[in-house]
């Protein structure tokens, strides 16, 4: 942020603080107004809402253990968090993580258990992989639809939910199950123990937390690279941003989507290989739904990506603070009796004001702009990530 | 499969198919006139689990269905007022937030749900009314003319929401709000007003749709409406912004659906199998939106917030 060496006045200087700071204080606000109607619904129901939150943020946060946990659990948000970056950045809205992440994993699946024998490291790379090409096809197959018939993403994802989960119905049931589980005749829907070799292996040190948390964090750190750091992501941008004046640029309007669309399901891809290869049964298991064997992570990344700001590196730590609120609603549940999908409603609190909120953070710049001395305006107030809007309305037009 | 294509069996199926039509066409009606004026709502599907809570917690505790209908109704129409204010005073991507209040719906039903009942209770419903007359075709009248109330009230829906549409002058502001807001709005018809009459109209319908959905059941659970209401909204642009197209995909729909249930029930599919008909009515919509999208054109200003002077 350049110093301009202007003397602003009090109220300039506050209403500058204001939009510099409104990035984070926006979301938290967002964040603690949630908690605050779920505190209403705690007394509501007879519970004490200080007892509530307690009991969720010592089973969150608490401890090693309860650290290693939420980690855990932030690993597939921050997997579908930084694809949905890339996806919402693009203009592309991807509702489809939960089938990207289930393809991903039915893809990883059945390579492990193709080539069961290959060296660890090897095979763990491979099982990877494939968890980004299984959702990078989820993913590019609404891109394609978007791009080439018109067909709206939001619908086409989440009906490619329903068709992935079906899938893997299918395969759990049928094709993919542990023959014990035949023999037996309880028929769970469940692989047998994968492969060993492909084991995620834990970090020395850290407990129970593996690869896969380390394997989130590169991924969300190649996403940033990826928008912000390569001419590939501007052109992405830039095509979400305005895609008519970049049509005009000669940007590949259409191929961006696909290219969004695709990136950001392999990215869900993948956390569906480390659900799988970093739990600790070392199968594919579900319940049935979606949910049953995602946990929901791929509509509470899109929790965690709004929540970071749609930025991938932000998105970090706030996929461990929504990772923190589910293993949080759990111990809640423990301990006062109330029903963890109190977060789930919550999250959709969350995600309602942060997306309200971008309305009153345009508000707060506008009146920075305002309030601003002429010359130096436009540096002063940028709010976005300082890549974000400015240099792109810029370069568009020149080029 | 010889047993499926049997009379009775074909009859029952499509009745219990005109049954299962009902939430969609309830949430799709609503949808329609919500898209016509611009607005896409994605909330369907949690405005319908908190309708059909409603409805259900309410019939569950007074026995009398009709209460629970009001319930849903209620329910929805506040539902609407918040997602007026969302998308139309605080101009929130609508695609976004729609996915927010679908997240609300399903967790707070659901938590409601295990607090105040816990273990699954079934509930009265309405019994079923034969029509006079038409009630005592043979067969026609068994699969159209022997249902229970809401399942009437969705089907009497779609001609007056056509009549509203297409024949009213609040029909012609909504889909002029709806194809240019700016010119509408130049005529001094209020934008803001038309999209909060609409939204909170298209909600109440879908807290409708789930209180037709709980109440036929007899049940409730958590997600109970698994995919529904996004099948609704999938089903407008299906219908190409039509209630009679809307009709005409419900059907198509619930059919699918029972007859999925009828096989699984006579056992010709079985097992894993019965995962991959589960699929159908997914796979449908996403071929009906690759034909559609093509053709048809949205009403132009759908999801496009509206600001004077942009």
């Amino acid at each position: 942020m350049a110093e301009t060496g202007q003397v602003l006045n009090p109220r300039q200087r506050r209403a500058q603080l204001l939009a510099r700071t409104s990035p984070i204080v926006v979301p938290l606000g967002a964040a603690l107004l949630a908690l605050l109607i779920g505190a209403i619904t705690l007394v509501a129901l007879g519970v004490s809402p200080i007892e509530g939150y307690r009991a969720m943020l010592s089973g969150a946060f608490g401890s090693r253990d309860a650290l290693a946990r939420t980690a855990l659990k932030a690993m597939p948000l921050l997997l579908v968090g930084s694809g949905i970056c890339i996806s919402f950045r693009a203009s592309v809205i991807n509702i489809g993580g939960e089938g990207q992440i289930v393809a991903g994993a039915i893809l990883a699946t059945i390579l492990a258990q193709a080539l069961p024998d290959l060296p660890s490291v090897l095979l763990i790379t491979l099982v990877l992989v494939a968890g980004a090409v299984g959702g990078g096809i989820w993913g590019a197959i609404p891109g394609y639809l978007k791009a080439y018939a018109r067909v709206n993403e939001i619908l086409s994802t989440i009906m490619l939910n329903i068709v992935a989960v079906q899938i893997m119905n299918f395969l759990l049931k049928d094709v993919l199950i542990d023959p014990a589980e035949i023999e037996r005749g309880t028929r769970i829907p469940q692989t047998e123990r994968l492969s060993t070799n492909a084991d995620l292996p834990q970090i020395p040190g850290l407990g129970r937390i593996h690869l896969g948390v380390l394997v989130a964090v590169g991924v969300a750190v190649l996403a940033w690279f990826l928008m912000w750091r390569t001419s590939f992501g501007f052109r992405l941008r830039a095509v979400g941003h305005n895609p008519d004046a970049s049509r005009y640029a000669g940007m590949p309007v259409k191929r961006s989507t696909v290219y969004a669309l695709t990136l950001s399901g392999a990215m869900a891809g993948v956390a569906g290989a480390v659900l799988v290869f970093g739990s600790e049964s070392h199968r594919f298991v579900t319940d049935g739904s979606a949910a049953g064997f995602t946990g929901s992570a791929g509509f509470n990344g899109i929790v965690a990506a709004l929540f970071g700001g749609l930025h991938p590196l932000w998105t970090i730590p706030s996929a461990f603070l929504f990772g923190g609120l589910l293993v949080g609603a759990n111990a809640m549940q423990r301990a006062v009796q109330v029903p963890s999908a109190l977060i789930i409603a919550l999250n959709g609190l969350i995600v309602v004001f942060v997306v309200s909120s971008d309305r009153v953070r345009q508000l707060i710049t506008r009146r920075a702009q305002l309030l601003a001395p002429v010359t130096s305006a436009r540096d002063e107030i940028m709010f976005e990530p300082p890549e974000g809007g400015e240099d792109l309305e810029g370069s568009v037009a020149g080029g | 499969m010889a047993e499926f294509f049997t009379i009775s069996v074909l009859v029952a199926t499509v009745a219990s198919g005109v049954r299962l039509a009902t939430p969609y066409l309830l949430a799709g009606l609503g949808e329609t006139l919500g898209q016509r004026s611009g607005v896409l709502n994605l909330g369907v599907e949690g405005v319908m689990l908190l309708g059909g809570y409603a409805a259900y917690y309410l019939t569950f505790r007074t026995n009398t269905p009709l209460w629970g209908v009001l319930a849903g109704l209620i329910v929805g129409a506040l539902m609407g007022v918040v997602y007026a204010f969302i998308t139309v005073t605080l101009r929130a991507e609508q695609g976004i937030s729609g996915i927010g209040i679908f997240l609300f719906g399903l967790g707070f039903s659901d938590l409601l749900f295990q607090r105040q009942v816990g273990t699954p209770r079934t509930i009265r419903g309405f019994g079923n009314w034969k029509v006079p007359l038409l009630g005592d075709i043979p067969r026609i009248g068994e699969m159209f003319f022997q249902h229970s109330l809401l399942i009437y009230v969705a089907f009497i829906l779609v001609p007056l929401m056509a009549l509203l549409i297409n024949k009213t002058n609040f029909g012609l502001k909504v889909r002029a709000v709806g194809e240019t807001p700016e010119a509408a709005d130049s005529l001094g018809v209020s934008v803001a007003r038309v999209r909060y009459a609409t939204i909170i109209i298209a909600n109440t319908m879908a807290g409708l749709a789930g209180a037709a959905l709980t109440i036929n059941l007899h049940i409730f659970q958590s997600n109970i409406t698994n995919g529904q209401g996004f099948i609704a909204v999938a089903l407008v642009y299906f219908g190409a912004w039509r209630p009679t197209g809307v009709m005409l995909g419900s059907l198509l729909f619930g059919l699918v659906s029972a007859t999925v249930l009828q096989w699984r029930t006579l056992g010709i599919v079985s097992g894993a199998v019965s995962s991959l008909t589960a699929m159908a009515p997914a796979v449908i919509t996403i071929l009906a939106l690759v034909v559609i999208s093509r053709r048809v054109g949205a009403p132009t200003a759908l999801t496009r917030p509206f600001e004077r002077g942009h």
